[in-house]
């Protein structure tokens, strides 16, 4: 499975919403509907998902998730700590 | 299965409150306190209630023990039901004379460690889309004392946050309410003066004080799915000393 695949799976899983909604550009409160719950779970999840990967801190800070506003936000920044593109 | 985790149960209203939620029916009772040694009687006496019991130690003061300790209960059992913050610590004094540690001390343990303890459990109860979360606070926590301006404020503090961790959590299927138990049978109050005992008694119209028992049906009601539909709430436990 690649990264993009992991994070459209949690995606989805998370907010309920149909797979090919879930577009890398798709925003995640204005397109997917996410509520600010929905997005503190969606973190934790991928947190958890990706914990192998992201090392011993494998919390995402608040200030990193105030940028991940879309679907591929998150990709990017799975790449950018380290995660490969085939998981 | 259901698997019940009551912080500050080696002794006192917690282990009052593991041998009920077994007398329950809940499968497994965690104990937790700060030395697992001390949890070995409520561990045996839970196990002859016919539920699995263990001990683990957790301070709930401190994050990293928190953090570890859920998650290893999380490993170990497949995951949480019912966590009850019961934990407390008391340093009374009159304001005037009381300490910046004695403040924080209590407010570490009374408040944050609710705080940490259901901040970590809610990751997995939000999961299962399920999950009950009883923080013990105190009438004086509604009412006040003298010489409990820390004690009080952390319980106070505990009903408020129990009230905003309810409308956080309640879409998820997981509700947080509180006990506010009145003066209640313990070693602190049977080593109160007479006199001490009967001004207590005058306030408290059933002129008795409560047993430990009595705060563990209470919490009983809250952890089990009698209350499925009660979030939010605080329910006083208190022989009708304050009526809220």
């Amino acid at each position: 499975m690649t990264l993009e695949e992991k994070v459209k799976e949690i995606v989805v899983d998370g907010l309920h919403c149909n797979a090919d909604e879930v577009k890398m550009e798709a925003d995640l409160v204005n397109d997917l509907g996410a509520d600010s719950l929905d997005q503190a779970e969606l973190m934790m999840n991928i947190e958890d998902a990706f914990k192998d990967h992201l090392g011993a801190d494998s919390n995402i800070s608040e200030t990193d998730v105030e940028k991940l506003k879309t679907v591929g936000s998150i990709v990017e920044y799975l790449r950018g700590r380290g995660v490969p593109d085939n998981l | 299965m259901k698997t019940a985790v009551v912080t500050g149960s080696a002794r006192g209203i917690g282990r009052a409150i593991c041998e009920r939620l077994a007398s329950d029916g809940v499968g497994r009772v965690v104990v937790c306190d700060l030395k697992a040694e001390w949890c070995a009687d409520t561990v045996e006496a839970v196990r002859a209630l016919g539920a699995e019991s263990e001990a683990f130690e957790i301070n709930v003061g401190d994050p990293a023990s928190v953090e570890a300790g859920v998650e290893a209960i999380v490993a170990k059992f497949g995951g949480i039901d019912i966590c009850v913050n019961n934990a407390g610590i008391t340093r009374d004094g009159l304001l005037m004379r009381m300490s910046e540690a004695d403040w924080d001390a209590v407010l570490d343990i009374n408040l944050k460690g609710a705080f940490l303890m259901t901040k970590a459990v809610c990751r997995h109860m939000m999961r299962a889309r399920s999950g009950s979360i009883v923080n013990i606070a105190s009438v004086v926590g509604i009412m006040g004392n003298a010489g409990q301006c820390n004690y009080s404020a952390s319980k106070g503090g505990l009903i408020a946050f129990t009230k905003s961790a309810a409308r956080e959590l309640g879409a998820r299927g997981v509700r947080v309410n509180a006990v506010a138990p009145g003066f209640i049978k313990s070693k602190m109050t049977d080593v109160l003066a007479d006199d001490v005992k009967k001004r207590m008694l005058d306030i408290i119209p059933m002129k008795r004080f409560g047993e430990p028992e009595e705060i563990a049906k209470a919490v009983s009601f809250l952890a089990g799915d009698d209350s499925a539909y009660i979030t939010g709430q605080t329910l006083s436990v208190n022989g009708g000393m304050l009526m809220p």
